[in-house]
C-alpha cells in the first residue's frame, strides 16, 4: 500500500489515521499555534469574524454530514440553530443552568428537534424534501415567537447571561475565542473521524445509492435519521454558543436566508469534504464582510448606488458566488486543495 | 418431503407478483440446497430479476411465500434480509460511486461491525480496532478477486467489468450464507466472463455456500450450474440438471421463440 510519495504504510492502522506524517502533525501544530495567538493580532472587527467564523464551522459540519455525506437536503440550518440558541437562552436565564450543561443539552434537544423534522426524509426525496425542511424554517421560528413571548421575548431580543467555566467569565471577543476556536477544531476531528468509519461510511451509501444500501443491511430509517440528529445536534451547539457570544440573541438571526447562507457554505467548500465545510464557511464569511466593508466606498464612488449597495451588495456577491461554483468548481475549493497538495506532494518535480 | 425440506437451504412456494394487475411472476416454486449452484435462466423480461427481488425484500408478493434455514421471511425488509445472511448483486451494478472500491466493500462489512457514531467520531480503541479487523478481512477479498490494482480507485471511475467485479467483492464482505448473482457476466468480454466465472467457482469452494445464479451466457450455465430452472413470462417452465435442460423441448422453443 502506498501513500503519495512512497510513504509505506506498515500497518491499517496508519493507513486509516487522520494524522499520519511527521509533516502533517507539525504543520498542524504550527496552524494551532499561530491560531491561538491571533487575539493578540488581529483588532475587534476581524475577532468578531473569526468567532462568528468558528461557530459557522460548527453548524456548517452537521449540514455537512446531512447534505454533503447523506445526500439530504436541508433548508432548515439556521433554525435548528435558533433552537440551540433559544434553549440555552431559556435553560441559562430561568433555570440557571450552568454553561458546561446548558451546551450539550442544547445540542440534544436541537437534534431530537431536528429528527422530527427528518421523518419526512423517509418518505421523500430531493427537491421535496428540501420543501420539507422548509416546514422547519418557518414553524421554529413561529413557536418561538408565538408561543411563551414572555418567555422568549417574542420578537424582542433576549438577553442571556455570560458562560462561565469555574471562575472565568467569557466576557469579551478574546475570551470567548478561545472557546469558539478549540470548539470547532474539536467538532472537526470528531466529524473527520465520523464520516471515514462504520456510520460514515454508511451516510456515504445511502447518498450513493439507497437501494444497494439497503442491500448491504443498512436501515435507510435509522441511518437518515441518525444524520438528522447529528446534524441539529451540530446546529444546536452552534446557536448554544452564539448565544453565549452575543449574549443576546433575537430570531432575526436565524433566517432562512442564513440556512441558505449555511447552505452556500457547504457547496462553495465541497459537498462531503470535511476540509472543505471549513474552507467554505471561512471563504463566504470572510468574504461578506469585505462585501461589508466595501459597500459604503462604492457608496462615495457611485453615489445613486448608496442605498442600493448598502443592502444589496452582501446577497448580490453571495449568489454570484454560488453560480460561478456551481458552474466552474461544483466539486468546491476542497477539490482544489486536493489539486494543489498533490502538486506540492511531487514538487519540485512536478509535471 | 420432511428430510427434503431439512436440507434445502432457501425454499420459494408458489410466488406470485403482479404490477398493476400485469403478471410479473405466477406460482414460482423452487428449492436451494446446500452447496448447490442453481442457474435461472430465460428470455428477456421472463421474471428472472424480480425473483430476486422478491428473495430479497425489494419487492413484496402478493402470494406465496419464502423460506431461508426453515425461516419465513416473505416480505420483510430488505436489510433484515441481508441481515439473515442473503446477499446478492445487481443486474444493472449498484454500486457508492463516490467511494473507493475498498470502501464498498468496508460497507459491506457494516453488519458485522458494532461501532456506533460515538465511538466513531472518537476513532480510539473500538471503532479503530474494529477498522482494522474488518480491513483485513476485507483485503483478503481484494486479493481472492485480483482488484488489487484498483483498491483505491474511485468505483465511479472504473470500467464495466472492474465494476462488476467490485460488486461482487462487496456482496462477499458480507460472508452471506446465500448468495445471489444477477447477471455477473452480462457486458463482458470472453476474458472478463472466464476470469467471473473462476471467481465464482473459487468462491463456491472456499465458502462452501450455495449460489443462485441468473445468466444468459448457457455456455457458462450450463458449466458451472448443478441445476438450472428456466421461466418464461413469468412461469416455471422446467427444471433440472444441466443435460436435461439442454435437450428440453419447451427450453428449445422458448429461446427460439425469443
Ligand atoms: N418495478 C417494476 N414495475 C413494473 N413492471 C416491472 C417492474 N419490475 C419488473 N417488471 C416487469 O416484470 C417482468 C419481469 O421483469 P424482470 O426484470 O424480472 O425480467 P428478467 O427476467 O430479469 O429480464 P432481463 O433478462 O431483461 O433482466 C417484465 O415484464 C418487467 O417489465
Ligand atoms: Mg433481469
Amino acid at each position: 500500500m502506498y501513500r503519495p510519495c512512497g510513504t509505506f504504510d506498515e500497518t491499517y492502522i496508519q493507513d486509516i489515521a487522520i494524522i499520519r506524517t511527521p509533516m502533517h502533525w507539525s504543520s498542524l501544530i504550527a496552524g494551532i499555534i499561530l491560531l491561538f495567538s491571533l487575539p493578540f493580532l488581529v483588532s475587534g472587527k476581524y475577532l468578531s469574524l473569526l468567532n462568528l467564523i468558528g461557530i459557522s464551522i460548527i453548524s456548517v459540519h452537521g449540514l455537512s454530514i446531512l447534505t454533503g455525506y447523506t445526500g439530504q437536503i436541508s433548508l432548515g440550518q439556521a433554525a435548528f440553530m435558533a433552537v440551540g440558541a433559544y434553549t440555552t437562552g431559556l435553560l441559562a436565564v430561568y433555570l440557571k443552568f450552568p454553561f458546561w450543561l446548558a451546551l450539550p443539552c442544547s445540542g440534544v434537544i436541537t437534534g431530537i428537534t431536528g429528527i422530527i423534522f427528518g421523518l419526512p426524509s423517509l418518505r421523500i426525496k430531493g427537491f421535496y424534501l428540501a420543501m420539507a425542511t422548509l416546514a422547519a424554517q418557518f414553524i421554529i421560528p413561529w413557536l418561538i415567537v408565538n408561543v411563551r413571548p414572555d418567555l422568549t421575548g417574542g420578537t424582542d431580543t433576549l438577553v442571556v447571561p455570560t458562560a462561565h467555566i469555574g471562575s472565568f467569565a467569557f466576557n469579551s471577543q478574546e475570551r470567548i475565542f478561545y472557546l469558539v476556536v478549540p470548539m470547532a477544531i474539536l467538532v472537526t476531528f470528531l466529524v473527520r473521524s465520523l464520516v471515514r468509519t462504520r456510520i460514515g461510511r454508511a451516510f456515504t451509501a445511502i447518498r450513493d445509492n439507497d437501494l444497494a444500501a439497503e442491500a448491504m443491511g443498512i436501515s435507510l430509517f435509522r441511518y437518515k435519521l441518525l444524520a438528522f440528529f447529528i446534524c441539529s445536534f451540530y446546529a444546536g451547539i452552534a446557536g448554544s454558543l452564539w448565544a453565549y457570544w452575543m449574549r443576546a440573541i433575537n430570531i432575526d438571526y436565524f433566517l432562512l436566508s442564513d440556512s441558505i447562507w449555511y447552505l452556500g457554505m457547504v457547496i462553495v467548500g465541497g459537498m462531503g469534504s470535511v476540509p472543505g465545510a471549513v474552507f467554505g464557511t471561512v471563504f463566504i464569511r470572510t468574504l461578506d464582510l469585505l462585501v461589508k466593508n466595501i459597500a459604503p466606498w462604492l457608496g462615495t464612488v457611485v453615489p445613486s448606488l448608496a442605498g442600493v449597495a448598502a443592502a444589496a451588495l452582501g446577497p448580490f456577491v453571495f449568489g454570484l458566488i454560488i453560480l460561478v461554483f456551481l458552474i466552474f468548481e461544483p466539486r468546491g475549493l476542497a477539490h482544489r486543495w486536493e489539486v494543489i497538495k498533490s502538486y506540492f506532494r511531487l514538487w519540485p518535480f512536478s509535471y | 418431503m420432511e428430510a427434503q425440506s431439512n436440507t434445502a437451504k432457501l425454499r420459494v412456494e408458489g410466488l406470485h407478483l403482479s404490477f398493476g394487475g400485469v403478471a410479473a411472476l405466477s406460482d414460482v416454486s423452487f428449492e436451494i440446497k446446500e452447496k448447490e449452484i442453481l442457474a435461472i435462466i430465460g428470455p428477456n423480461g421472463a421474471g428472472k430479476t424480480s425473483v430476486l427481488n422478491c428473495i430479497t425484500g425489494f419487492y413484496r408478493t402478493q402470494r406465496g411465500d419464502i423460506y431461508f434455514e426453515g425461516k419465513r421471511i416473505t416480505n420483510l425488509r430488505p436489510h433484515k434480509i441481508v441481515s439473515l445472511g442473503i446477499t446478492r448483486t445487481f443486474q444493472n451494478i449498484e454500486l457508492f460511486t463516490g467511494l473507493t472500491a475498498l470502501e464498498n466493500l468496508m460497507a459491506g462489512r457494516h453488519i458485522h461491525m458494532r461501532h456506533g457514531s460515538i465511538a466513531g467520531s472518537l476513532f480510539f480503541g473500538k471503532a479503530r480496532n474494529e477498522e482494522v479487523k474488518h480491513r483485513e478481512i476485507v483485503e483478503d477479498i481484494v486479493e481472492l478477486l485480483e482488484m488489487e490494482e484498483i483498491r483505491q480507485k474511485v468505483v465511479g471511475s472504473l470500467p464495466y467489468g472492474q465494476r462488476k467485479r467490485v460488486d461482487l467483492g462487496r456482496a462477499l464482505a458480507l460472508e452471506p450464507k446465500l448468495l445471489l448473482l444477477d447477471e455477473p457476466m452480462a457486458g463482458m468480454n470472453v476474458e472478463e466472463k472466464e476470469d467471473m466465472a473462476r471467481f465464482i467457482l473459487d468462491i463456491h469452494e472456499l465458502k462452501g455456500i450455495p449460489i443462485l445464479l441468473i445468466e444468459h451466457d448457457m455456455g457458462v450455465v450450463m458449466d458451472i450450474a448443478d441445476k438450472i430452472i428456466v421461466l418464461d413470462f413469468g412461469e416455471k417452465i422446467a427444471d433440472g440438471v444441466p443435460q436435461e435442460i439442454k435437450v428440453d423441448s419447451k427450453v428449445i422453443s422458448a429461446y427460439l421463440g425469443s
